[in-house]
């Protein structure tokens, strides 16, 4: 029995697994303390993200670009940086790839998508980059300077769809993205692109980076210990700029999925705050791609259900931010889980 | 020109307040050798929890202690995680704006319907301080309460035994323990109290600087605050000289947008801008008073 208890203990995810659980918990009574139906609110929420065909596509829909953002995070995590103004590189991006898609015409598909997302890509590179150079020749704390960065980059992209670049009519958005620029959908009727693939693409190559190439053990050895690194003779800032780059363009080109894959333009607020989701599964993926996949599907039905739950229960969508965070909470310390269940297995 | 200058003063002195109450909340952390990255949600929970106990009880001093308490709550939780649990200070503090921001839409939406503004609320009244109204303007009590915190956090500080204290258990946690001065517990008061202060801004923003709550009404006040903190070099008084600055580009962007002359998201982006550039340009080599690890005891 006590054998058995410690197998179970030694189970690597426990700790995540947990805090999951404990989140959705927690979030039940939330539900159940403000008035509202919990089980026929939770069950929505799961009819939502898998009932059906469509369900299901909704939820790898919303999870792309949720995996994109915590691949972000996760570059820069690893190299000791903490990037928060994912939001802001992921909006910079989109309407880099939006400018992109609806001014060039007349460019074979071909050339015009791949040139639309890597346009995002370096868009949300650029992003970071003000934030990497400060921190490195100005000595600024990225945590700050980022979260700046994505306020500046929301206002920046809500001035440019309301005045230069806006389309006629009411909403503020830009012109459709031209046909050749859009990423082809690959599970009609739901919003399903090619940016999911895509998305696990990137997986895989971060993977690659991170843990295959000697630059990626670079970045990693900076993240884990600065000092030494530099003893060693790797340049830290160097490596950290990088990862800054590397982890501005993954957003960037999740902005520029969202924009080529699902809206087809460039909207006003698009982003619900995928930047905040790719923080916490990033975490709960335990910094590594294949967790990231993982993770980010979990989320994605979290937001996919929540709309369905919305809808037939009323509870707002704002349910999931708080299971967010509190998986977030939990995850950060992952010593009051262990103790959490040794006492209580008596160990 | 003199009364716009002055009412111009006056406004940047009102704008100045959250971002201080933030900024000597996180100075107090910071110098218990806790980062608080949370700040934005601790405001941004105590201005809903503010206009709740005010909505349900009717009285704007309730809202004023409901939202202090709700700050006080939040440092609990990251004392506990940071302190206790060793945990990542800058991921529980992410934690807690998330759940800030969630939290309080989620509640919103809950008790008046909409996601974007709670209903109006009884705001604290104007304290009438004859002579020195017509210098600072009209005010609630909260500016008075912002002078008497930045001279007693400056007293207690630098010239008090628990101060030193403070600041030893910041600097050097193995040498304060030598010392005999438990560690743990200075790091757990004075993250909550921190917290505790910081709530101080959410209840400025909305039992006073407005009477309602607005979905993210802080807008980044309290990473401005971070940043006036570090501008200001850990001390109540440099906090509040660079809050000033904070509130000067707050009280600048409205007085722009009232004129009409850009768009309002072009005048938005001031303070974020101003908040960089205090970051890279102005404050040169300043010494955090802490490392802010984890404190084990050997």
């Amino acid at each position: 029995m006590l054998r058995r208890a410690r197998r179970f203990l030694e189970f690597p995810f426990l700790p995540e697994v947990v805090a999951i659980l404990t989140a959705f918990l927690l979030g039940l009574l939330v539900l159940f303390f403000t008035g509202y139906p919990p089980l026929r609110a939770f069950s929505a929420l799961f009819r939502g993200a898998f009932g059906s065909r469509n369900a299901f596509g909704q939820t790898l829909t919303q999870a792309t670009p949720i995996l994109f953002t915590s691949l972000s995070f996760l570059l820069s995590f690893r190299a000791g940086i903490f990037n928060i103004g994912i939001e802001g590189q992921l909006l910079m991006g989109a309407f880099v790839a939006a400018l992109l898609g609806t001014m060039i015409r007349s460019l074979p598909l071909p050339l015009h998508l791949p040139l639309a997302l890597l346009g995002g890509g370096l868009g949300g590179a650029l992003w970071a980059l003000i934030p990497a150079l400060i921190k490195t020749y100005l000595g600024a704390h990225e945590v700050i300077t980022t979260m700046m960065m994505s306020y500046i980059a929301s206002y920046l992209t809500s001035y440019f769809v309301n005045y230069p670049f806006k389309a006629p009519g009411w909403v503020a958005q830009t012109n459709p993205v031209q046909p050749t620029a859009l990423l082809p959908r690959i599970l009609p009727p739901t919003q399903l692109s090619l940016a999911f693939p895509l998305a696990l693409v990137f997986s895989v190559l971060v993977f690659y980076f991170l843990f295959r190439t000697y630059l990626g053990f670079q970045v990693r050895a900076v993240g884990l210990n600065p000092e030494v690194a530099e003893n060693r003779g790797i340049s830290v800032a160097s490596r950290q700029i990088l990862a800054f780059l590397l982890s501005g363009f993954v957003a960037g080109i999740g902005g520029a999925g969202e924009v080529l894959g699902v809206h087809g333009k460039f909207v006003d607020g698009f982003s619900p705050g995928y930047g905040w989701d790719g923080i916490a599964v990033s975490l709960v993926g335990r910094l590594h791609p294949l967790g990231c996949i993982l993770a980010s599907l979990l989320f994605g039905m979290l937001r996919a259900g929540g709309m369905t739950m919305a809808r037939v229960t009323k509870v707002p969508l704002d349910l999931s931010l708080i299971i967010q965070a509190l998986v977030i909470l939990l995850i950060a310390a992952p010593r009051l889980i262990r103790i959490f269940i040794l006492r209580k297995r008596g160990l | 020109m003199g009364i716009l200058s002055l009412s111009l003063f006056q406004a940047m002195l009102r704008m100045s307040m959250p971002v201080l109450f933030a900024a000597l909340g996180g100075m107090f952390c910071e110098r218990a050798g806790v980062v608080n990255i949370g700040l934005e949600g601790i405001m941004l929970n105590s201005a809903f929890f503010a206009v709740l106990a005010t909505f349900l009880s009717g009285s704007p001093w309730i809202g004023f202690l409901s939202g202090v308490l709700s700050g006080v709550g939040l440092g609990v939780v990251i004392a506990i995680l940071t302190v206790k649990y060793s945990g990542n200070q800058i991921v529980v503090g992410t934690g807690i704006n998330v759940f800030g921001l969630g939290f309080s839409a989620f509640m919103c939406q809950k008790i008046w319907g909409s996601r974007g503004a709670s209903g109006s609320v009884a705001g604290l009244p104007l304290l009438r301080v004859p002579y020195l109204e017509q210098v600072l303007g009209e005010n609630t009590i909260l500016i008075y309460v912002a002078f008497a915190l930045i001279i007693l956090s400056h007293l207690f500080l630098f010239h008090t035994p628990w101060g030193l204290r403070l600041r030893a258990v910041g600097e050097n946690p193995q040498a304060a323990d030598t010392a005999g001065v438990n560690v743990h517990r200075y790091k757990m008061v004075f993250v909550t109290l921190g917290s505790g202060i910081t709530g101080l801004g959410g209840v400025f923003l909305s039992l006073a600087h407005l009477s309602f709550f607005a979905w993210g009404m802080t807008s980044g006040r309290g990473f401005m605050g971070l940043a006036a903190m570090i501008f200001g070099k850990w001390t109540p008084l440099g906090c509040f000289l660079a809050s000033l600055l904070f509130g000067f580009t707050d009280a600048l962007q409205m007085r722009v947008q009232a004129l009409g002359i850009l768009p309002s998201q072009i005048i938005l982006l001031f303070p974020y801008v101003v908040t960089i550039l205090v970051l890279s340009g102005f404050v040169g080599k300043a010494l955090p008073p802490s490392d802010y690890k984890p404190y084990e005891k050997r």
